[in-house]
């Protein structure tokens, strides 16, 4: 294998494995942010217990986060040299604003949320685990920027053999900005709320009658439902429209359109073969997706069939990973409607079903955000910079095929052993015995 | 000045602010190998536990800032520091982890890995920032067109290792202080012996490696002597380095790690002041290399930058004080990872706060 392919290939899985703990970082901060504010301000000793329970998991999540995320901030410039050298005028300022805004309020409050409690007054420890969830939100707004940036370029101009930044505010709210932001965003929440409902459901189903779960559950439902909703209509939609708009050949291929034409038809379910490229097996719903995408039924798609061969992203990869993440998609909001309305008809603790449907769940919002994470930036290629710089000039020149194959498979054996213990510690904290915590906290 | 030069500086103070917070986390994380007891490893733990982290951001927003302001040096550098690059970034994922995983489990074995993992992860972050320092004054191999030519092996020439020694013995003298500020009894004691040990060898090193840079880098030293800043640097180093065996004798711990901040910004300036306006001098020939100039970023996102570092940096400043003013005083035993302190704790906390 070449040297480009094996940076690409490095480039995925360490992004991919970095991208497991940021969701669940935001989502369940924003959970513990609403716990910790109902113990404090109620004065409910279940919620103390909730935000103490679910801070341990937090730690543990966030701390491999941040080990996994410095890699990623200096891969730009060990592997993608030529890269940097085009974008780094363009680039390098959200990656720095992400230090200077997010990264440092979210690690300092940590340390205040961690160790502060019982030491620093309430109202103090309850502001701590805010500023570390809007440091993690902000975090998500600059890498976004960033990353959108190089799906839609905009204030910019080619000079001097690179892009340089003529228009800041264009640049940072390029045309795929906000929708990327809103939906990434809304999928960490939905993380959150499935990782605190199902942990909640696990000891419900142990023990029905405690108070604790039971709290914790509503709270996970009730959120999950609100922001399943919320992540496919409407940002879903708003970015799958921006996404028709600002980068047709990137919308082709992930709904599978493979001919331009009037009345496209919305593919439910269908298995993409190629060459020449073709659906076999389809469901499809006429007319849809030009409605979807231009709000009437009659417009015009552009097909994969208008788009030079070279300039064609990769058909299989990105039509299963974008069909995937919208059924679970479908799948979030039918689950979490059922329990939402059995825990308002007060059934809930009744339906091992159901719970244990919310216990097998909690991976999913994770599953489905590597997949569209797949969907977006596979949908890019063949270009790393849309329309500007291909992947395949961008790479490090001087690093050479073995020097990669040594850091792949030193970060796999790394990671690999990382995800071990992650999921170990996840586990045993999410099982651990919550009456064993302090219900109120010592400090008056 | 022009905009060039405030980037240059700019990154000079992110550079030191990491090696004055980090290294004092990393410096206990070196000790925390020869720690005692079980006790006294928790105790090396606590007392930097709330703060590493807001630490090493200095670090990632250091590299972020390089990216904006010199993009072709976060390119060439970055690409041909390639492996040992891939070691750092391991070693700081050891680290990382390693301070909450070792909490994860109550078993002696588990901790003693984590332990370990957590040493050696302190361990070759503070050599290896040395030695990326060393082989930055001593020259890279840069092609024409600016990419970079070296090997591995050439990064652990000689010279770059001795400054690699130069970091760990820092590192170790200012973690000892900052641990001798957070503990007391016997830990508090054997404290101050190390850091004046520690001290003592840095003072051998740092002049082994003022004469190798002589011999290596002369034209480090052409221009140097005519600038005021050079000697003002030269003050505060002596100074740094005359106070810290006596107040820590005397006992002023808060001054000792004073002096040995001031001591690790003298020396990050004195080698910065003595390389500008290069950033990375070219082995092949010094027409080549890359400098402040060459290398930059465009003077629109240069200034956009600086208003982003003018807006948040204060900030930062001022709530990282405050985090480590609640966490001032000594550690103790109640503040280890999570738990909380008792009713008695509480009391002298509030004291602590109060005073
Ligand atoms: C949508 C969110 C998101 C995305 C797309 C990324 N990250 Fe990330 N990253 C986070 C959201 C996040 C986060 C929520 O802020 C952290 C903190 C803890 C965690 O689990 O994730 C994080 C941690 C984290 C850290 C450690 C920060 C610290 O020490 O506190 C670094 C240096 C990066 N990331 C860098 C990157 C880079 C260079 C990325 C792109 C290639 C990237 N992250 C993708
Ligand atoms: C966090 C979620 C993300 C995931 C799961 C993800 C996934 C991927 C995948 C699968 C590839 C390989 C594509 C291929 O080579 O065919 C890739 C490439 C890349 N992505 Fe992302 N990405 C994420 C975020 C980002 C962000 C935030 C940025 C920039 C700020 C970014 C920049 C890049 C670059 C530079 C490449 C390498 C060049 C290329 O192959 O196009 N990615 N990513
Ligand atoms: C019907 C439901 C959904 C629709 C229509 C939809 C639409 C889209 C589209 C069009 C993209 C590609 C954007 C691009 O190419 O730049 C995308 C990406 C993504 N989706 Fe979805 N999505 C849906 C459900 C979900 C769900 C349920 C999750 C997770 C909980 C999710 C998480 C993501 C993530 C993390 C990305 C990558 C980042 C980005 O480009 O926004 N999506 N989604």
């Amino acid at each position: 294998m070449d040297a480009l392919m094996l940076a690409r290939i490095q480039f995925a899985f360490t992004i991919g494995f970095h991208f497991i703990f940021p969701p669940i970082s935001i989502g369940l901060a924003w959970m513990l942010v609403a716990a910790e504010w109902l113990g404090w301000k109620k004065s409910d000793p279940d919620y103390v217990r909730v935000g103490k329970f679910f801070g341990k998991l937090f730690a543990v999540n966030f701390a491999v986060g941040v080990a996994t995320g410095i890699v990623m901030e200096f891969q730009f410039g060990t592997n993608w040299a030529q890269y940097s050298k085009f974008v780094g005028d363009i680039f390098g300022a959200p990656l720095a604003a992400e230090g200077i805004f997010a990264f440092f309020l979210e690690s300092t409050f940590l340390g205040l949320y961690l160790y502060g409690r019982g030491r620093v007054s309430k109202g103090l420890h309850w502001f701590s685990a805010l500023m570390v969830a809007v440091g993690a939100t902000l975090s998500a707004f600059w890498i976004i920027v960033a990353n959108s940036w190089q799906q839609t370029p905009a204030g910019y101009v080619v000079r001097n053999g690179r892009a340089e930044l003529t228009d800041f505010w264009a640049a940072v709210f390029n045309p795929s900005t906000m929708p990327r932001y809103l939906h990434t965003v809304t999928a960490a929440l939905v993380c959150g709320a499935f990782v605190m409902s199902g942990v909640a459901a696990w000891h419900l189903l142990r023990d029905r009658k405690s108070i604790f779960a039971y709290k914790a559950l509503r709270l996970g439902v009730t959120s999950g439902l609100v922001f399943s909703i919320l992540e496919v209509m409407p940002f879903g939609h708003l970015h799958a429209q921006q996404v028709a708009r600002t980068q047709p050949e990137k919308f082709a291929a992930i709904e599978g359109l493979y001919t331009s034409q009037h009345h496209a038809p919305l593919v439910l379910f269908a298995i993409p073969f190629s060459p020449p490229p073709q659906l076999k097996a389809n469901i499809e719903v006429p007319g849809m997706l030009s409605w979807m995408a231009f709000g009437d039924m009659a417009a015009h798609v552009q097909g994969l069939d208008a788009v030079k061969q070279e300039d064609r992203p990769p058909l299989w990869i990105t039509f299963v990973s974008f069909h995937n993440m919208v059924a679970l998609g479908g799948w979030f909001i039918f689950l979490m409607s059922v329990a939402a309305w059995n825990i308002y008809t007060r059934k809930l603790t009744e339906r091992p079903l159901i719970l244990k449907a919310l216990v097998w769940s909690i991976p999913l919002p994770v599953v489905a955000c590597e997949l569209g994470w797949t969907a977006a930036e596979v949908g890019r290629q063949p270009w790393i910079v849309y329309k500007l710089l291909r992947t395949s000039q961008a790479h490090s020149a001087t690093v050479g095929a073995a020097e990669i194959w040594f850091s792949l498979l030193l970060f796999g054996a790394v990671y690999l052993l990382l995800g071990a213990l992650w999921l170990f510690l996840m586990i045993k904290k999410a099982k651990a015995d919550p009456g064993e915590l302090q219900a109120v906290s010592a400090h008056a | 000045m022009d905009l060039n030069t405030v980037w240059f500086l700019l990154v000079g103070v992110l550079i030191s602010g990491y090696a004055v917070l980090d290294g004092f986390d990393l410096g206990v994380g070196v000790l925390h190998l020869f720690a005692k007891s079980d006790e006294e490893r928790d105790v090396h733990v606590a007392a930097i536990g709330p703060v590493w982290d807001g630490n090493e951001v200095w670090l990632l927003t250091g590299g972020g800032a390089l990216f904006a302001a010199f993009p072709v040096v976060y390119a060439t550098v970055f690409s041909g520091f390639y492996l040992a690059l891939m070691l750092l970034l391991v070693a700081l994922i050891l680290r990382a982890v390693s301070m909450e995983f070792r909490h994860g489990l109550d078993s002696p074995r588990w901790r003693r890995v984590f332990d370990w993992s957590f040493g050696v992860g302190s361990l070759l972050p503070s050599i290896l920032f040395g030695v990326a320092v060393g082989n930055v004054l001593r020259g890279v191999p840069l092609t024409a067109e600016h990419e970079w030519a070296g090997s591995f092996l050439g990064l652990l020439n000689p010279y770059s290792v001795l400054v690699g020694l130069v970091s760990l013995a820092m590192f170790v003298m200012h973690g000892a202080l900052y641990l001798r500020m957070k503990s007391e009894g016997a830990l508090h004691e054997r404290m101050g012996k190390v850091a004046v040990g520690a001290w003592a060898a840095f003072l051998a090193v740092y002049g082994i490696a003022t004469v190798a840079t002589f011999l290596v880098s002369p034209f480090l030293f052409e221009k140097v002597a005519a600038k005021p800043v050079f000697w003002a640097l030269i003050a505060l180093l002596a100074a740094g380095l005359f106070t810290i065996p006596r107040a820590t004798r005397a006992g002023r711990s808060g001054t000792a790690f004073l002096a040995s901040s001031a001591t690790i910004v003298a020396s990050i300036f004195l080698a910065a002041t003595s390389l500008y306006p290069r950033l990375v001098p070219s082995l092949g020939g010094l027409w080549n290399s890359l400098d402040i100039y060459n290398s930059a970023s465009s003077p629109k996102t240069r200034t956009v930058m600086l208003v982003i570092a003018l807006l948040g940096m204060p900030l930062v400043l001022v709530y990282t004080a405050v985090v480590y003013r609640i966490f001032k005083g000594k550690v103790r035993p109640g503040q280890a990872y999570g738990a909380e302190p008792t009713a008695a704790e509480q009391a002298g906390i509030r004291a602590v706060q109060t005073r």
